[in-house]
């Protein structure tokens, strides 16, 4: 199976659960108490007769509830998630404006997740009985078990009041704004304490896995062979080894981009990051149905596409995959 | 698809199946692993036995346990209404209210005490509900194959798709922030991988030879799954079901914190939820609640680990 | 003349679960020469293997060098430095490991991963490093060597694969090569084919051969010398010619015994007949005293055998040795 075809096969796929996620969207809205053009409208909305009858026109909600679907799914394939009557504009709108925060925090965390992690796992691996080693299952615990809202607030306590050495707060400096560079690193100091808070629980999960997989891969025979060809330790460790240890970093990887965008939602709404938290904080306190459907829409999208981009880095590190032989 | 599910397994649990593929031990070693004590034993009073060896283990059963007789008998032992006013907001600790006051001058103290239970019911009864979807649907999957497991597998992957969070705050926004909402909520999003893990679990065994054996004796679909495969595919879900009480509770104080907690219900979760925008005025409204969350986490994560060592020997040694 | 490798009372010994060091191999010794091949036969678990890790001091934790010493042209290396041994693995001495399907890197073509020890050891550049691979996988007879290389293990099969771990053994034509069992997993067709190719390259290179096997009959002919181990010690050993012809420990008599194809075409010497197969298995580690560790399972145990411990090796005839009390009457 070439490459192409696969990305066409993991397109298609990706289509038909995007339409599934609309589906459920639509079932949902209706399955809920209470008249589904008081949930489109939303409960504290401006919900007046006049929107309401129109309402009742845009969905054809006088119409059978399979015609509806697909007035439905028509409105979504020409860009239409409906309208937010709390904030007064088009949601799609309202999700284009936030998405680049959150995806760029999500990145960012997951970058330094993915080194940190990696790199404390290779290291304590070497010595499975250092303290390091220790260490990192102490660490991998306690991220694990630690709220990521909570351990947000301890951080925005700590550098908010005690030792105000950090931004705590949005994505810029709005009292006296910057351009160039110096807006380039003013973004970047906001950024530290929310991708560290995030980064935080995938550091732990990564660096126990990795540990792991290092104590194994470094007992295999064909590290055995690396070394018995008297190739440097640091070739063998990070030429031989990493690589094969890294293969179910990038698998667990692809799976928990949801609860890294959960995550990142979460973060934001400590750290006032202008993303998609604060979006979905307001949509939930309104009522702001159109809205969480389309957060929950557009989250899907993203889980799929980086479950694909995951997909392609992984058969870029292993080409027994690549191959098609599996 | 297929290379990624084969290989995605629970986070929590993933590393001991990436380790059963591990390299045979060294040359030499296996006459040494030979223990004649161990076949004397039933498999649960060995893995009981191995679990009560785990000095980590140990302690995240003691501190469970001392948090749910805390939850069960606190109440009795300090009864003081979590929802009403007893003071001053934000008052800090001192002798009237030992962990202070909240935002409307509630007993933090009192709120952690009562707040308790209705964290640990939710963990619980959520982790029973995740661990009853995910079984059965991996059971069915894994045992009959065929249409019925390519079925189950789009369901869940369906699933997988949808942050589980996200998920679940949706549905507690549309169908109400009520204790039972929130419970199903966070049952319903999170089975996948309890069922990938039993998916998995039975086509290992579906294909052994006493499997095959009963199967030629004529025993039904039912009892095979029942009585003979669960039993044998038992160890790494109860391992997964302990891990989903932890995850079932850290999924409480997420919702609780963007606004969906049940505000008639005290929770640890609705304590930070309420309390978090005034965390710089009353740091000990949200640092113990937390501190709590952290606590039962970490307790049912310390047991869960302690199970999985004790029930996979091969990994004891690490 | 120095031998290549001489190993001189060499014991190792393995932690126990209790912290208590149990013997993995005992007082063990021999040397090769240049050109020569020794073969270490014997069954799993007797110690072969933990030899050969012990001289590329690649023995897995938990194993230790209790005593001896192992002269490689003279240098000890087991004090050598972590650096020298470095330069030394891959170079002067090399190894080809009993599974070729795991003991190659499943991530890096088998050309690359022949290049890197020319690269490491010999200072060639990518490119000329990548070259001379191809050079060594037609010298071990793959077709289409140019192809191959930019192969993956797992696009190959596992004689293939086993022919590249010789082509890296041999890249940087080491003064010695250890071969654990290179041929246990493959298929007969295959193996002679493997152990043709290693006289062959022999001949060529002169280098010195380890070779380690519990298939005394395959060795044979390839071998110049023979050391049989039991238990963690060396019963009987000589040149292969002697101890095949006329074995005199009954552990290396039933060794022989269990290899069928041996007899065909010659006149089995009567003393063999009875001996089908070895009854019972290896002692397990730890449970070994001083009295003949073949006791329990030796159809010649006498009286002689139960009351004394083992004996040392007795010189039987020119370079032949055995560790058995019976011995010269077994002979007769």
């Amino acid at each position: 199976m070439t490459l192409l075809t696969h990305l066409f096969g993991r397109l298609a796929n990706a289509a038909m659960l995007l339409l599934a996620v609309l589906v459920l969207n639509f079932c949902l809205i209706h399955a809920a108490p209470g008249d589904p053009v008081q949930v489109i409208a939303g409960e504290m909305g401006g919900a007046s007769a006049e929107v309401i009858a129109a309402l009742r026109a845009k969905y054809g909600l006088d119409h059978s509830v399979l015609e509806q679907l697909f007035t439905y799914l028509h409105n979504v394939l020409l860009g239409d998630f409906g309208y937010s009557y709390y904030f007064n504009q088009p949601v799609l709108g309202l999700i284009a404006q936030r998405l680049p925060a959150t995806l760029y925090l999500a990145f960012a965390s997951v970058m330094v997740a993915v080194v940190v992690g990696t790199l404390l796992g290779v290291v304590s691996a070497r010595r499975p009985n250092g303290l390091l080693s220790h260490a990192v299952t102490v660490l991998s615990l306690a991220g694990y078990a630690a709220p990521i809202f909570w351990t947000g607030l301890l951080l925005l306590l700590l550098f908010g009041s005690v030792w105000p050495i950090l931004p705590v707060s949005g994505m810029a400096d709005v009292v006296h704004p910057r351009t160039g560079l110096a807006y380039g690193l003013d973004v970047l100091e906001h950024l530290i304490l929310p991708a560290a808070t995030l980064a935080l629980v995938f550091v732990a999960q990564y660096s126990r896995l990795a540990r792991v997989n290092m104590i194994d891969v470094l007992s295999s025979d064909y590290v055995r062979t690396a070394r018995a060809k008297g190739l440097p330790e640091s070739v063998v460790i990070f030429k031989h080894a990493l690589r094969n240890a890294l293969i179910p970093i990038v698998t667990v990887m692809g799976l928990q981009f949801g609860n890294l965008f959960a995550g990142a939602v979460l973060v934001e709404t400590v750290y006032s990051w202008p993303g998609m938290g604060r979006l979905v904080f307001d949509s939930i306190l309104r009522r702001d149905y159109p809205t969480l459907m389309a957060v929950l829409f557009f989250s899907a999208v993203i889980v799929i596409a980086a479950n694909i981009a995951t997909d392609l880095v992984y058969r870029l590190i292993d080409p027994r995959i690549r191959g098609g032989s599996r | 698809m297929s290379t990624v599910e084969q290989t995605l397994i629970v986070p929590r649990t993933e590393a001991s199946n990436v380790k059963t593929a591990a390299n045979a031990a060294a040359p030499g070693t296996t006459t040494m692993r030979v223990q004649p004590v161990a076949r004397a034993l039933s498999p649960a009073r060995a893995a009981l036995r191995q679990f009560l060896r785990s000095p980590s283990g140990v302690a995240g059963a003691i501190l469970l346990l001392a948090l749910i007789l805390a939850t069960i008998f606190g109440p009795m032992l300090y009864p003081i209404d979590p929802l009403e006013i007893v003071g001053l907001p934000f008052s800090p600790p001192d002798a009237d209210a030992l962990l202070g006051t909240d935002y409307l001058g509630r007993d933090v103290l009192a709120g952690l005490i009562h707040g308790g239970r209705a964290t640990m019911t939710v963990g619980a009864v959520a982790a029973l509900i995740t661990i009853v979807i995910g079984v059965s649907v991996g059971a069915l999957s894994g045992f009959f194959g065929g249409w019925i497991d390519s079925l189950l597998v789009k369901i869940s992957e369906f699933f997988q798709v949808l942050p589980p969070l996200l998920f679940a705050m949706v549905l507690v926004t549309l169908f109400g922030p009520r204790l039972t909402t929130i419970t199903i909520a966070i049952g319903a999003v999170s089975w996948t991988s309890a069922a990938r893990l039993t998916r998995a679990e039975f086509m290992r065994l579906r294909d052994l030879d006493f499997i095959k054996a009963s199967r030629a004796a004529g025993a039904g679909n039912w009892h095979l799954i029942m009585r003979v495969v669960l039993p044998n595919a038992l160890p790494p879900i109860i391992v997964s079901a302990t891990l989903a009480i932890g995850v079932a509770i850290l999924f409480e104080g997420g919702l609780s914190f963007l606004g969906l907690g049940d505000p008639n219900t005290m929770s640890w979760g609705l304590m930070i939820g309420q309390n978090r925008n005034y965390v710089l005025d009353a740091w000990w409204a949200v640092t113990f609640p937390g501190a709590a969350i952290f606590l039962a986490v970490l307790a049912v994560s310390l047991v869960g680990d302690g199970i999985n060592d004790a029930v996979n020997p091969r990994l004891r040694r690490r | 003349m120095t031998p290549v490798l001489s190993v001189e009372d060499l014991s190792v010994g393995m932690t126990g679960r209790d912290g208590k060091l149990v013997p993995v191999l005992e007082n063990l010794s021999f040397t090769v020469d240049k050109g020569r091949t020794i073969a270490l036969v014997g069954e799993s678990g007797c110690g072969k293997s933990m030899t050969a890790l012990a001289i590329m001091r690649l023995l897995p934790e938990g194993f230790v060098v209790t005593s001896g010493r192992i002269l490689l042209e003279g240098e000890n290396v087991l004090t050598a430095r972590n650096r020298r041994m470095r330069a030394l693995r891959g170079n002067a001495v090399s190894m080809v490991f009993q599974e070729p399907m795991t003991a190659l890197n499943p991530l890096y073509t088998v050309g690359d991963q022949i290049a890197e020890a020319l690269y490491h050891h010999r200072n060639l550049s990518r490119g000329d490093a990548a070259e001379q691979a191809v050079q060594f996988l037609k010298a071990v007879q793959i077709p289409a060597a140019e192809q191959r290389a930019k192969a993956y293990p797992h696009q190959m099969s596992g004689g293939m694969r086993q022919r590249v771990m010789i082509a890296m053994a041999i890249a940087c034509k080491p003064k010695l090569l250890i071969a654990d069992e290179p041929t246990t997993a493959l298929d007969v067709t295959v193996q002679a084919q493997i152990f043709d190719l290693l006289a062959k390259l022999q001949d060529e290179t002169e280098t010195a051969i380890v070779l380690i096997t519990h298939d005394l009959g395959a060795v044979a002919e390839l071998a110049d010398d023979i050391a049989v181990l039991y238990a963690g010690r060396c019963i009987e050993t000589g040149p292969a010619q002697g101890v095949a012809a006329s074995p005199r420990h009954p552990y290396t008599r039933g060794l022989l015994a269990c290899v069928p194809h041996l007899a065909v075409g010659r006149p089995k010497p009567p003393a063999w007949i009875d001996l089908g197969e070895i009854p019972g298995m290896v002692p397990a580690l730890g449970s070994r005293g001083p009295d003949c560790a073949f006791l329990t399972r030796c159809a010649s145990a006498s009286e002689v055998c139960r009351s004394r411990p083992q004996p040392p090796l007795g010189t039987i005839d020119v370079a032949h040795a055995v560790s058995c009390w019976r011995a010269r009457e077994i002979a007769a």
